[in-house]
């Protein structure tokens, strides 16, 4: 017990506030892109929705490091928009917190664009033909109609969208790297001192992650049976 | 106001394939569930395009396929009152009155008038799922009227309410319908509702419109086989028309009846206009009864010729007084002016 509080005195935090800021502006990144892909995929001829509902998805589905590798070959400073953002803009996204948030970002994007789309697709389209019909414009529909009906399943999709984000590793390690104070993310600490063997330190992050993704799973429950007057059980 | 609609949209082996127009009048669009006539409606509110055709209210060209004209539905000054009403869930009463005016709708003092004019005050703050089925219609009615539409669409207005609801809501419809004075169209697929309300009807078949006229003459000579039986006529079967009778093999009978006007192959007849009679004559047959069933204020036979025990009974429905005071001896005349020649592609 005594070495446990030991080590907490002594405990680099900035892994955490890393990780908590990656995961909030990430989070609002994918916000609006996600709500804004889900409504123009759904305004799409079947096909075309198909196609196009399947790239959105890929990083979903792909290994992280794949999606590592992609962001690498955009953003890497030796190629061409990597390096025109960096001359042009002193923008440097590899080795960065930059770099972590992108990374984040593209890896929690699906979550909220698939939830966003499967909340927009519970919505009766009639209510978006009144809308019409009354005149209101496609924007007032949108955030007044809408956004407010399909409440529940945008919110889920937010806190998923933020635990993804909170615990990427894969592209993370490989874009932003594993710099400490900078982008030492709560995840990349956790493996760097389990290759040192210091089985204490990672326990003790791994019961923060527990309680934060603990927390996560209890908030979208309570969100989704909120609406619930009599839930049924099997 | 006028209207004229001619249109065409294929969803998948169902053709849709209508044209008719109206002019400051309730037109009723008659037909079973499935036909299209909820997808006109749709198609006049432009929420959904037609492959092909034209429609323009008042000179406006609203949907043009030839010259690529196809106005947003926020253009067409058209309000639609949707089956389910289609109230918005997240906002009050109020609020959804206001919606169709704008950013200064909350505003605006005509939110207030309509509030009033359509009893809704006291419940400006209620969500839609803290009303009843007539109030939630009244407010619809009100949220569709604020935006002074040019023309009124009502997509099965009473099926969503119930039974002793619907004649009130009713009477406020025919009101409406009335004070607007421009053309409204009416989708129903009961033909009493559609009698008391409208003044012309377009009866649907499958995709397309069967017959469009006046109510009284649509009931009266409904002329083919699909309007006579929307129009409730409960006994149809092929016939054979000749000089001044028409033999119908179906019911066992050849009965004395005037010549059609129009080559027919069916003959329809309504239930009500069978004829309980006590001596015999023309078109008076001996019946057996089949099968008898009791209704809320009639009763109804279902009875055949004696002498054609394999022939398809016929319906008949009579008040309970008639029934209580049916005749001896079991005969039943069919007046040869009942007997309405129809056409029947299918037969």
């Amino acid at each position: 017990m005594a070495e446990v509080l030991d080590v907490l005195r002594d405990l680099d935090w900035s892994p955490l506030w890393i990780s908590l800021k990656t995961g909030a502006v990430a989070t609002v990144l994918c916000f609006f892109l996600g709500l804004w892909a889900a409504r123009g995929v759904l305004k799409l001829r079947p096909r075309a929705r198909a196609v196009v509902d399947g790239i959105l998805t890929l990083p979903m589905v792909l290994p992280p490091t794949v999606a590592g590798f992609f962001l690498l070959l955009v953003f890497s400073l030796r190629r061409p928009f990597g390096g025109w953002l960096f001359e042009n803009f002193g923008l440097k996204v590899v080795q960065s917190w930059a770099g972590c948030v992108i990374a984040a970002s593209v890896i929690a994007f699906p979550l909220m664009y698939r939830n966003a789309r499967a909340a927009f697709e519970q919505v009766d389209v009639n209510l978006i033909y009144a809308g019409r019909t009354l005149g209101m414009s496609e924007g007032a529909i949108f955030w007044k109609v809408v956004i407010p009906n399909a409440g529940p399943g945008i919110a889920a999709g937010t806190i998923l969208t933020f635990a993804r984000a909170l615990g990427e590793y894969g592209a993370t390690a490989m874009l932003a790297g594993n710099i400490a104070g900078k982008t030492g993310t709560i995840s990349q600490k956790i493996a760097m001192v389990i290759q040192n063997g210091d089985y204490l330190t990672a326990g003790i992050w791994v019961v923060i992650v527990l309680v934060i993704a603990f927390a996560i799973v209890a908030a979208v429950n309570l969100i989704s049976a909120k609406k619930e007057k009599n839930p049924k059980r099997w | 106001m006028s209207l004229e609609v001619n249109i065409r949209k294929q969803l998948g082996t169902f053709t849709l394939n209508v044209s008719f127009s109206a002019q400051n009048e309730v037109l009723a669009l008659l037909g079973p569930s499935g036909c299209g006539k909820s997808m006109t409606l749709r198609c006049i509110a432009g929420v959904e395009r037609p492959d092909a055709g034209r429609i323009v209210a008042d000179g406006r060209v609203l949907f043009d396929s030839a010259r690529n004209i196809d106005l947003p539905p926020q253009q067409r000054r058209v309000g639609l009152l949707f089956q389910n009403y289609a109230l918005f869930p997240n906002m009050t009463v109020e609020q959804n009155l206001a919606a169709g005016l704008g950013w200064a709708g909350r505003n605006s003092p005509l939110v207030a008038e309509y509030l009033h004019r359509f009893r809704l005050e006291g419940l400006e703050h209620h969500l839609p799922r803290q009303l009843s089925g007539g109030q939630q219609q009244r407010a619809a009615l009100a949220r569709m009227l604020i935006t002074r539409p040019a023309l009124l669409m009502l997509d099965e207005p009473f099926s969503a309410l119930d039974a002793h609801l619907r004649w009130e809501l009713e009477q406020e419809v025919l009101a409406i319908t009335r004070s607007f004075g421009g053309t409204t169209l009416l989708v129903s697929h009961n033909r009493d509702e559609v009698y008391r309300i409208a003044r012309s009807i377009a009866v649907y078949g499958q995709g397309t419109i069967d017959r469009v006229g006046e109510k009284w003459e649509l009931f009266r000579h409904p002329r083919t086989a699909v309007t006579a039986r929307l129009t409730g006529c409960k006994n149809i079967a092929p016939a054979r028309w000749g000089q001044g009778q028409a033999a119908v093999p179906d019911w066992g009978l050849t009965l004395a009846a005037p010549a059609p006007e129009e080559p027919a192959n069916c003959v329809g007849l309504r239930a009500h206009y069978l004829q309980a009679v006590s001596r015999p004559g023309e078109n008076v047959f001996p019946y057996e009864v089949v099968s008898s069933i009791e209704d809320t204020f009639s009763v109804i036979l279902m009875v055949r010729p004696v002498d054609a025990p394999r022939a398809r009974p016929i319906r008949w429905e009579l008040s309970k007084a008639d029934y209580a005071a049916l005749p001896p001896g079991q005969l039943v005349r069919i007046p040869p002016e009942a007997l309405m020649p129809l056409t029947d592609p299918a037969s």
